[in-house]
């Protein structure tokens, strides 16, 4: 009862603060700028009657909370502005962009996960070895790292000295992307049986994929490793030594399902970090996501794109925290028995 | 003790690299090799800036590191180490002045939503959570972009990404201390409200709140430097290290140098900052005493 209680009320906050962020959207494009009309015509070099033409669409000199709803009504018709740098509406650049991005995330994530529980658990368990001093060592460099600077790392000694790997893109040169049924290409590349594609996508997904992911990877481990070494601490897992269970049952049973808790919230955060590292990490590998289609945008003063991308990674930063704290209920029974 | 000294170890080095970089911006002038100069510019927006300038010398272009360039030179034959030193005082400034504010700003509106609670909290939570729900360097960004491309903007489109998360942080200090006997004595004796948040509230939260400002002097820089690579901070010509790595993408393949030494810069004294907050929650965090 509790659990459903709770999503549901979480649920139910999902929807002020949409409606904050796009306040915060709005207030970005259409007051913080010293000319909005001007910012949308693209900038310094943007001709008079553009401006002017832009001025009238946007109702611009129309009360500002009048323009707001003007606003709202446009993104409830999926409405962003048109790129003028793609020369098509925002939507549609960034619907096609999406899946680039995606997959990278899912694989930034595959790689920080897994490895970054994993590390923890082995840390924590060899708390003080040489090991752990090592592990612990390249975690925090780990996040010390600029992505983009790592980005460059990588690719200058795995795709120019030691060219193990592609220097950038989604496929090699002159290969045709597989049939498209998500738009995934190592997906796409199971479902029609394309080898070729499969391990080509693969091979490019690494170098970008392990770079976004280094950081998240770092953070989870030392998240994992610092709630293990609490956990093991605590008066229940001494019960459980105690009682004579085996050190590998207190471990596996006991210990990392009540560390998973605080790991599990510092994935959903860590989302974030992965979404903002895209833009960077895309614009080095030369990947066609949401991230280089943003970074493109700053540097040619697309003002639409920008704040188009930036209120689509807000709602997906939004609903992911979402999932993330609706798998904290499900997993904490604390939340189920309305004690947390 | 053996792990004690091991953590304090690591905190110690943290804290010889900060000391580094404050005496490496402070004495800028006498450690480098080349200087740049300082103009006043008018920008587009009719304000006007102030532009660093680096003497262009062609013939020196691109050179590798050697004794007398530590770290190269660039592509207009400006010496990299020079430009890392005073890139130092850039990134100082950044750092130091959006923390500031931002946990001025944060630590005003959280402490007082804390203590007082009520509406003032509620409008507080609500505004919070929408701005921490964009991540930092996407909301940094589009802020950035609307105002134009300068480190002002920058700082300030940081100040407005931060602030929040130093609201949340006080907020749950004065929650936690509010209720605690010390506080229930004070009031008996009849302190008013502002004398128990600033001479008893204040300083019990003080230690979490160093080592949150700690740790974020690195997320600070590390999302300046990646918006200055995007192109949104420093203006071109800055000896500004992430607009260096910028930079230097182009010619990375035949002078390695270029992207690797700001980089490396960046790495060390956000360590720094990361072993140093690290050292600190460790001091600070009753639950990791053994």
């Amino acid at each position: 009862m509790k659990t459903w209680e709770y999503i549901v009320r979480r649920l139910l906050l999902l929807i002020p603060v949409l409606i904050g962020v796009t306040i915060i959207t709005f207030t970005v494009s259409h007051v913080i700028p010293a000319d909005p009309a001007r910012a949308f015509a693209g900038g310094p070099k943007a001709q008079p009657e553009t401006i002017a033409r832009i001025r009238a669409e946007l109702h611009l000199d129309k009360p500002l909370w009048e323009q707001y709803f003007y606003y709202l009504n446009d993104l409830i018709h999926l409405n962003l502005g048109k790129s003028f740098l793609e020369n098509r509406p925002v939507t549609t650049a960034l619907a096609q962009y999406f899946p680039a991005t995606f997959e990278l995330t899912i694989f930034a994530m595959i790689i920080a996960v897994p490895f970054g529980i994993i590390g923890g658990i082995i840390s924590a368990i060899r708390q003080n070895k040489l090991s752990d001093h090592i592990t612990r060592i390249i975690a925090i460099v780990g996040y010390s790292l600029p992505i983009f600077w790592l980005a460059l790392m990588l690719q200058y000694v795995f795709a120019y000295q030691f060219p193990i790997f592609p220097l950038e893109g989604r496929l090699s040169a002159g290969m045709t992307s597989p049939t498209t049924f998500t738009g995934f290409y190592v997906l796409d590349s199971i479902l029609s049986g394309n080898v070729a594609t499969l391990l080509s996508s693969l091979h490019h997904l690494l170098l970008p994929a392990f770079t976004l992911g280094f950081a998240t990877l770092a953070i989870i481990l030392r998240m994992m490793r610092s709630s293990m070494l609490e956990v093991m601490g605590s008066d229940y897992i001494r019960t459980a030594r105690a009682k004579g269970l085996s050190e590998r049952t207190v471990i596996y049973k006991h210990a990392l399902r009540n560390a998973m808790i605080p790991t599990i919230t510092v994935t959903g955060l860590a989302f974030g970090g992965l979404l903002s590292g895209a833009v960077l990490t895309e614009t080095i590998f030369n990947w066609p996501g949401m991230g280089r289609f943003a970074a493109h945008a700053v540097l040619g003063l697309d003002f639409n794109a920008v704040m188009g991308f930036t209120l689509v990674v807000a709602i997906i930063y939004v609903l992911a925290n979402l999932i993330v704290d609706i798998l904290y209920a499900v997993v904490d029974p604390r939340v189920k028995l309305g004690g947390g | 003790m053996f792990h004690l000294f091991r953590k304090s170890l690591l905190s110690m080095i943290g804290l010889a690299i900060i000391i580094l970089l404050l005496l490496v911006a402070l004495f800028a002038p006498f450690l480098a090799k080349e200087h740049p100069t300082y103009a006043e510019v008018s920008t587009e927006q009719g304000t006007t800036q102030v532009e660093e300038r680096w003497e262009i010398h062609f013939d020196r272009k691109l050179l590798p590191p050697s004794s007398d360039h530590f770290f190269g030179t660039d592509d207009y034959g400006r010496d990299i180490f020079s430009m890392i030193v005073y890139g130092s005082q850039t990134s100082l400034r950044i750092c130091l002045l959006v923390i500031a504010i931002s946990t001025f700003i944060g630590v005003l509106l959280g402490g007082l939503a804390g203590y007082f609670g009520g509406v003032l909290d509620e409008i507080l939570m609500r505004i919070t959570d929408v701005f921490l729900s964009i991540p930092y360097l996407i909301l940094a960004l589009a802020i950035a972009a609307a105002l134009g491309r300068s480190i002002d903007h920058i700082m300030e489109a940081m100040i407005i990404t931060w602030w929040p998360t130093y609201a949340r942080l006080m907020r749950g200090q004065v929650l936690a201390l509010r209720e605690q006997q010390f506080v229930e004595a004070a009031r008996s004796v009849g302190a008013r409200n502002s004398r128990i948040l600033f001479r008893h509230i204040l300083p019990n939260s003080l230690a979490p709140l160093l080592v949150q400002i700690t740790l974020d002097l690195g997320a600070v820089l590390l999302v300046a430097a990646g918006l200055s690579f995007i192109g949104l901070g420093a203006s071109p010509g800055t000896a500004e290290w992430g607009l260096m790595i910028s930079d230097g993408r182009a010619f990375m393949f035949h002078a390695w140098w270029y992207v690797t030494f700001p980089g490396l810069a960046i790495v060390l004294v956000v360590l720094g900052f990361n072993l140093l907050g690290d050292g600190l929650r460790d001091v600070t965090d009753p639950k990791l005493r053994r």
